[in-house]
């Protein structure tokens, strides 16, 4: 189909044009933007995976900051070097296989790959009993699972070093690599959800009894989706653990899963690129009302900062969104290029035969 | 452990345990009435106990008083939150009310924070919670008795409300069904507002009495009482109130006792809570006197 | 008993009760292929039950269901849909987020073969199979004359079109065996004769066993060459639409006794 390979080039040059951003950030703004902007590119791969379990299966999960420690206890064990890991564990020596090696920066993208693959495993142990529960069960399961895994993070000092943490975590999640995780988490999700498989993930979300009864088996296809979900998270973890040098389980907080959630619906439930968009958008304002809770002084005036004030907004952006504007900013539309076409090409080219407008329908 | 530890444990058990009962029954009620968690609970409860400790410290009023007027502010709260936010999102999909809740929660917490710090204040508690009892070689707190007690004198006042008094008659009626009883002629609003107000003076009243037993109070003093008093009200059976004491009491003894027996495990505290909560979720979602519902085709 | 000579469905004494309360009592019944059977009755007489039973949704407390002489019952919906028995809803139950081919193509998901790491890297050989089920989906909605309202909401549609869209969806599935739950329920009579020609033609081409509950008699009277009445859960006749407009059985349980002793 040429349409079809139109986009693909389409894709590709995006793909090429983001890099050189990438590049031209890297070279020209400070490091701490670029910090921002790695977050991110970090939260992109989280929010996307979240937003696959909770908007396109509709399964109401409150345990992405569970899956994000696993992956990052993962990478922090995997990277670690082994004279630093004797400094870190001085109380009680780390368990046996991590204690002995540690892998250099080319196995980097392995460490952050097996990051995924632990948040999967995670999500396949909590999966197969909760995921038989609906609704706000579901959720307080779901939330339950993580807070043990948080507990184990605070209490198993021979792996995780307790809530001291790990510390010295080689920092090589640069802008490139996030940006490149990013875009392989968003094209394999978008992928997936645009499949005879998100189909059937989104016919359960929309209603299990008719999915069932259409030949889905519900409870694999929500665990299909839980999982890539937990995968996708780990990865996020893996690379937040290398950005910030450090975890803890502080770092994993239900807070975080907070974000997602409110990025999630503020993008629109179901809508991949919504989330993708709204998360890196939603990092940066973060980062940009982080003044309202530094203190400032104007003049003789000093207004102490306020620590909270941008989460109380949040909270309060969060709910009104649930009241006024549910559908959030996308939808369940995604950005595509039928969509931008549609937009800003010319409008001749929609008629029988092109594509459709929303990529449910593709 | 010997019997006298035993004992002494068993009775700081039943104290913590007959808070998370107090704050459990307002979980068990909203999920009773309109199928869904109020995460904003907790954070009524530690509203319980800010609104005391201003009417203590700033305001000087006696201590008894100033307890009634915190339960009663409290309780204005929990109304108003259910007016302005899960109202609107009444009829929307249940994931809706759920984010709602959520935000709520977040919201109230941080509102907290900003208002009053994260520095948490320290409650003066009146003279006769902090006497100690010596009873041969167990001791005793007054708070380990007291709060026994006002939590049972506080049950039984409920209990009567909601068995022998009309609006009671209405929250069981709502929550049996609450399309036939909008058919009945009952306003479900205001009977929704009761159950609100009901549920947040017996949260003002745990966090009050909370505070009294822990006298540090911060913004996020109810995050960790909230989830136990969870899981309380999911052993006993969401949306029973007698389930919901029954499994506070449950709940807090599992806690003392986990510690007392294994200091080693002081460190999982919470999280063998979060472990029997998953557990019963998953054994008995219906806990130990709901009963079970199942969905139409 | 029930599972002999060529029957393709068969319940053999099925039971259900919800909490105490029967709903279904000794239900036996044959469906032999290719015949188009209706199930009538009254109001809660327990024939939407029984599409349950043969679809899994409820597992009798007793008695057997058998397909093509396998033994059924207690099988998983999904399972019982892949072996080829294919059902709508009463009360509707389209994807509403989802459009009107998204909707016939989820009831194709069980026939695809390639894995879900196949379909997230668009890989040819999904890619193939996909492009095969929207044809094939494409061609059902076109038969049921949806195809210009496609790439439309399912939730949308006006209740007529849904009614089209539901039964595409079942089609989609492959079905051997067809069950119809009330398919003519908020139909104009022009609406319902299209419907009965278009029950009688898809039989024929896709060479289908149906089973339909429907209130308009007029349609079970005109296509069905048998019906089976059911009240409180009970058989209380079958027979040839003739049959079953004279049997005195029926009218009592339909207008009640008193009717009955004018009649």
């Amino acid at each position: 189909m040429p349409d079809k390979f139109r986009k693909t080039i389409l894709t590709v040059i995006f793909i090429g044009f983001l890099f050189v951003v990438a590049w031209l950030a890297d070279n020209y703004l400070d490091e701490y933007v670029m910090r921002v902007v790695r977050t991110g590119l970090i939260y992109v791969i989280a929010a996307v995976g979240y937003n696959l379990i909770n908007g396109i299966a509709g399964q109401f999960s409150l345990g992405p900051n569970g899956f994000m420690a696993l992956g990052g206890y993962m990478v922090a064990l995997l990277m670690l070097p082994v004279e630093q890991k004797e400094f870190v564990w001085f109380l009680q020596p780390l368990i046996w296989p991590f204690r002995v090696f540690s892998l250099t920066k080319p196995f980097f993208p392995l460490a952050v790959a097996l990051g995924g693959v632990a948040g999967a495993l995670g999500a396949l142990v909590v999966g197969v009993p909760s995921l038989r529960l609906r609704g706000d069960y579901l959720a307080i399961a779901t939330f339950g699972f993580s807070q043990i895994i948080i507990v184990l993070a605070n209490n198993l000092i021979p792996v995780t070093n307790g809530a001291l943490g790990i510390k010295g975590i080689p920092e090589y999640a640069n802008v490139y690599r996030c940006l490149a995780w990013a875009i392989v988490t968003v094209i394999i999700t978008s992928n997936l959800a645009n499949s005879s498989y998100g189909r059937a993930m989104k016919s359960v979300r929309d209603d299990e009894v008719a999915a069932e009864a259409m030949g889905i088996p519900i409870f694999r296809h929500k665990l299909l989706a839980f999982v890539v979900s937990g995968f996708f998270a780990g990865v996020a973890g893996g690379l937040m653990a290398s950005l910030i040098t450090t975890v803890s389980p502080s770092l994993f907080s239900f807070s975080m899963t907070f974000n997602l959630l409110i990025i999630i619906v503020l993008g629109g439930l179901g809508s991949t690129t919504g989330s993708a968009i709204t998360a890196f958008a939603f990092t940066l304002l973060s980062e940009a009302l982080r003044f309202v809770e530094s203190p400032i002084t104007i003049g003789p005036i000093d207004i102490p900062g306020i620590a909270g004030m941008r989460m109380l907004v949040f909270s309060l952006l969060l709910v009104l969104l649930m009241i006024f504007y549910r559908r959030g900013l996308f939808g369940k539309k995604e950005l595509s290029w039928d969509w931008v076409v549609s937009r800003f090409g010319n409008s001749n080219r929609q008629g029988v035969g092109t594509w459709p407008h929303k990529t449910e329908q593709s | 452990m010997n019997a006298a530890v035993f004992f002494q444990q068993l009775i700081n058990g039943m104290s913590l345990g007959s808070l998370y009962a107090l704050l459990a029954i307002g979980y068990t009620m909203v999920y009773g009435i309109l199928r869904f968690i109020n995460f904003a609970h907790s954070d009524i409860f530690m509203v319980g106990a800010y609104s005391a400790f201003f009417f203590i410290v700033i305001f000087r009023v006696p201590w008894p008083l100033a307890a009634a007027f915190a339960v009663c502010l409290t309780a204005l709260v929990g109304v108003t939150i259910d007016r302005v936010a899960y109202r609107p999102v009444r009829d929307a999909p249940r994931i809706s009310a759920l984010i709602t809740a959520v935000g709520v929660s977040s919201f109230i917490e941080n509102l907290g924070l900003v208002t009053v710090g994260a520095r948490p204040k320290a409650f003066e508690s009146p003279q006769f919670m902090s006497r100690v009892f010596h009873i041969g070689p167990v001791t005793i707190t007054g708070v380990a008795i007291w709060v026994p007690i006002m939590t049972f004198v506080l049950l039984a006042v409920m209990m009567y409300v909601v068995y022998r008094t009309k609006i009671g008659m209405a929250m069981r009626s709502v929550s049996t069904d609450i399309e036939a009883t909008r058919l009945m002629g009952v306003d479900v609003d205001k009977v929704i507002s009761y159950t609100f107000a009901l549920g947040s003076a017996l949260a003002a009243a745990g966090g009050i009495l909370w505070a009294c037993k822990y006298p540090k109070i911060s913004p996020l003093m109810g995050v960790y009482p909230g989830w136990k008093a969870f899981t309380a009200a999911v052993v006993g059976g969401i949306g029973s109130i007698p389930g919901a004491m029954i499994g506070g009491f449950i709940i807090g003894l599992i806690e003392v006792m986990t510690v007392a027996i294994s200091p080693g495990l002081s460190g999982y505290r919470d999280g063998v809570i979060f472990l029997v909560l998953v557990v019963f979720l998953l054994v008995r979602p219906t806990g130990i006197l709901g009963e079970t519902l199942k969905e139409k085709v | 008993m029930a599972s002999q000579n060529g029957a393709i469905l068969a319940l053999d004494s099925v039971s259900v009760s919800f909490g105490g309360l029967v709903a279904v009592s000794d239900f036996d019944f044959t469906l032999g292929k290719g015949e188009l059977v209706g199930l009538i009755g009254p109001n809660g007489a327990g024939k939407t039950t029984v599409f349950n039973i043969i679809t899994g949704q409820y597992e009798p407390v007793r008695g057997k269901v058998f397909f093509r002489g396998r033994d059924i019952t207690g099988w998983r919906p999904d399972r019982v849909t892949c072996a080829g028995i294919a059902r709508t809803f009463q009360n509707m139950r389209l994807f509403e987020g989802l459009t009107v081919l998204d909707n016939v193509l989820v009831s194709r998901h069980s026939k695809l073969r390639s894995s879900m790491l196949a379909a997230a890297l668009n890989l040819p050989g999904y890619v193939r199979e996909e492009q095969v089920a929207r044809t094939k989906a494409m061609e059902l909605l076109d038969r049921v004359g949806l195809m210009d309202l496609a790439y439309t909401e399912a939730g949308s549609l006006p209740y007529g079109q849904q009614r089209r869209v539901e039964i595409a969806r079942a089609l989609a599935a492959d079905p051997e065996v067809l069950l119809l739950d009330e398919p003519a329920a908020g139909m104009n009579p022009e609406e319902t004769a299209r419907l009965m020609e278009f029950i009688c033609g898809v039989r024929d081409e896709f060479g289908l066993t149906i089973l339909l509950i429907e209130h308009d008699m007029k349609l079970v009277m005109g296509i069905c060459e048998r019906i089976r009445v059911i009240d409180y859960g009970m058989s209380i006749a079958e027979g040839t639409p003739e049959e079953i407009q004279g049997n005195p059985k029926v009218i009592s349980a339909y207008l009640g006794e008193e009717a009955c002793e004018y009649a």
